[in-house]
């Protein structure tokens, strides 16, 4: 079989699954969402000071807030038929636009912080493999398991403390110099510099994962024969490591790597948070506080879309590394 | 002229055990040499430490191991690794294993090529094809770019075998390069290696517990006990007429060897016992085992001595039982001379 009717099998398998995911997913989270108190009609009638009960009748009136549960949902669901995740009462936009706006911001910053994740990862385990049982091991083992148990605001607000005000070397937060009309490369390395301490406090977490799994990935791969066949042609440790180990110990951290997407986003939201970053994960705050239930349950299909896309790559990208697995699909 | 490669005194420890001992022994140019012995008996430690790839906690203790004017146990890392694949190479037992799953032949042939003779990807492509073709692969254009999975475990030994002689080496060292194969197969493979050795004209080196396989392809054969040589002679002579008791066990424990006897014959004899035996003896490794064995094997080990031109055997009881049936001067002499260093090197030819 081609290498591509194989991955346009992979991909039409994935689709057809896609979609009842997708509308298990919908339909649960909105359902869940009605059992937090209140809605936007309450939290803007706060913010006003001096709402009467007939102005927020008509809020909900003109949000369709007031019709029956069962009816709002058939409504959304409509809607999503014909490709509208609705309007966001709170920002006064159609929510696809909002999450539209945010997208790229949270796109780059999960890719940032998973390709720090991979390489940092992976060299650290590379490095503890190759001392294993030694000093240098133990004492990445412990900074490893520093990194996965400190909880990723506390690491966040540490390193704007360190970085940002006792240093001064890196903005603590937003997503680029305020008023900045920089294009072309000035523009990157202004937005580089916003992403280093939010992608460097997501991705550590990650670090710590990929790092023990790529450890014991390579250890297992080094006892193997065709390691010492790679040693018999008179290859140096480096590049038998990277020629020969380093492809064969990639699978486990590939196939966790595409599980570990959800994780991540759960992880900005926290993140963005921190820093003010101008993503889905702030987004999505901001929703919740606001009761603005239908950019979350925007956000949360996307996030599901987005999951399962990754899933969808790690197989792909699964594929392409292992030549074995053309007989299994 | 010296021989291609020599091993002297050669002890391969471990933090617990000290697996191989004072093991000396040569290969010249172009012949092929048998190592045997069952597991356990240090022949394939002996392999991995001449090219310096023994385990982690293994090394070598004592002992040299000349190759080309150089002590390959002394050679600095680098300069080892410019031997490896170069001048000495090796074909291992498993080959369902011992080819990396995730890269071509070609790529894994080349390897090899591009790192010592500096070939760009393109030529070592080419050459890949031509060795593919070299070691009877069918359809070496189409083969070149394909994944070990897709081979059997026939074509992928030949496809080691073309690794492990890509670069032209002036030893190959094939440690049970037919164990893990179909008989039909094995027979294949040592034809095509002895076929290899003559064409390019290499030393072969090899390491097997298979007395057919000694029988037919070796021109001298060590036999190997508990990590020390116990006797040495070319084939014909050790199997019409093997010295060493542990020998003499091995030959009657064959099938193949005696066309007179056959398995239906009658039961084929054992050697009782294990080689774990052997762990705790501070004389002969293989009294514990040997059936004429008196009290002084267990006092010293036995020395290496000449039992004929070109033999020699660590055993002064069969010696003295073979002395006695078949009196030799050049043997009284050789044991004369060389009893007293213990230890003896190969007269020159």
């Amino acid at each position: 079989m081609s290498a591509i009717s194989r991955l346009a099998k992979a991909l039409r398998r994935a689709l057809l699954s896609a979609v009842p995911t997708a509308l298990g997913v919908v339909v649960l989270s909105f359902l869940l969402l009605q059992l937090a108190p209140g809605d936007a009609a309450d939290v803007m009638a706060a913010e006003a000071g001096s709402a009467t009960e007939e102005t927020m009748a008509a809020l909900r009136a003109s949000f369709g807030l007031d019709l029956p549960m069962l009816e709002r949902l058939l409504a959304y669901l409509w809607g999503l038929a014909h490709f509208s995740l609705g309007f966001s009462p709170r920002f006064n936009m159609p929510v696809a636009e909002l999450i539209a706006q945010r997208l790229p911001g949270t796109l780059a910053l999960m890719g940032v912080s998973l390709a720090l994740a991979l390489v940092i990862g992976l060299a650290l385990g590379a490095v503890m493999s190759a001392f294993a049982g030694r000093w240098p091991d133990r004492a990445l083992s412990v900074v490893a398991l520093l990194f996965y148990s400190i909880p990723g605001f506390w690491i966040g607000l540490m390193l704007i403390v360190l970085f940002a005000v006792k240093l001064g070397w890196l903005p603590s937060g937003g997503g680029g110099a305020i008023g900045s009309a920089a294009t072309g490369l000035d523009g990157v390395l202004d937005r580089a510099r916003y992403m280093i301490l939010p992608g460097v406090s997501l991705a550590l977490f990650y670090v710590a994962i990929y790092a023990r799994l790529a450890r014991a990935a390579m250890l297992e791969v080094k006892a193997q024969d065709f390691v010492r066949t790679a040693a018999a042609k008179g290859l140096s440790p480096a590049a038998v490591t990277l020629g020969h180990v380093l492809p064969n110990a990639l699978s486990p951290i590939v196939t966790m790597a595409g599980l570990h997407f959800g994780g991540l986003m759960g992880g900005a939201v926290v993140v963005e948070t921190v820093y003010s970053w101008p993503g889905l994960g702030r987004l999505s705050y901001e929703a919740v506080m606001s009761r603005d239930f239908s950019v979350l349950l925007g956000v949360l299909l996307l996030s599901s879309l987005l999951v399962m896309a990754a899933n969808v790559t790690a197989d792909l990208v699964q594929a392409w590394l292992d030549p074995r697995l053309e007989r299994a699909s | 002229m010296a021989a291609l490669l020599e091993v002297d005194r050669l002890s391969v420890a471990f933090p617990t055990a000290t697996p191989v001992r004072e093991l000396s022994f040569a290969v010249e140019r172009g012949e092929t040499l048998a190592i045997v012995g069952e597991s356990g008996s240090g022949k394939s430690l002996t392999a991995l430490a001449l090219m310096r790839l023994l385990p982690p906690a293994g090394r070598i203790a004592s002992g040299s191991v000349r190759f080309g004017g150089e002590d390959l146990a002394r050679l600095d890392e680098r300069a080892m690794r410019r031997v490896r694949g170069a001048e000495i190479a090796m074909v291992f037992q498993e080959p369902m294993t011992s080819l990396n799953p995730l890269k071509t032949l070609g790529a894994q042939i080349g390897e090899a090529l591009r790192l010592h003779e500096g070939l760009s990807r393109r030529a070592a492509r080419a050459r890949a094809i031509e060795l593919l073709d070299l070691v009877r692969i069918p359809e070496p254009h189409r083969r070149v770019d394909d994944y070990p999975h897709r081979l059997s475990g026939g074509m992928r030994q030949r496809a080691m075998i073309a690794i492990a002689v890509a670069c032209g080496p002036r030893l190959l060292i094939a440690d049970e390069p037919t164990t893990a194969l179909d008989v039909t197969i094995q027979a294949q493979v040592l034809a095509l290696l002895d076929r290899l050795r003559a064409e390019l004209s290499m030393a072969l080196l090899l390491i097997t517990h298979d007395l057919g396989v000694v029988a037919q392809w070796a021109d001298r054969v060590i036999v190997m006990y508990a990590g020390a040589k116990v006797e040495e002679a070319s084939p014909h002579v050790l199997f019409e007429r093997p010295l060493h008791p542990y020998a003499k066990g091995l030959l009657a424990a064959s099938p193949r060897l005696e066309t007179t006897r056959h398995y239906r014959d009658g039961p084929l004899t054992e050697i009782p016992g294990s080689i774990g035996s052997a762990a705790r003896e501070r004389g002969c490794a293989f009294a514990p085992r040997c059936p004429e064995a008196v009290s002084a094997c267990r006092a010293q080990v036995p020395a290496l001595t000449f039992a004929g031109e070109d033999r020699l055997v660590a055993c002064p009881v069969a010696l003295h039982t073979e002395s006695r049936e078949a009196p030799s001067p050049s043997i009284a002499d050789a044991i004369s001379t060389s009893s007293r260093r213990g230890e003896v090197r190969r007269p020159v030819l």
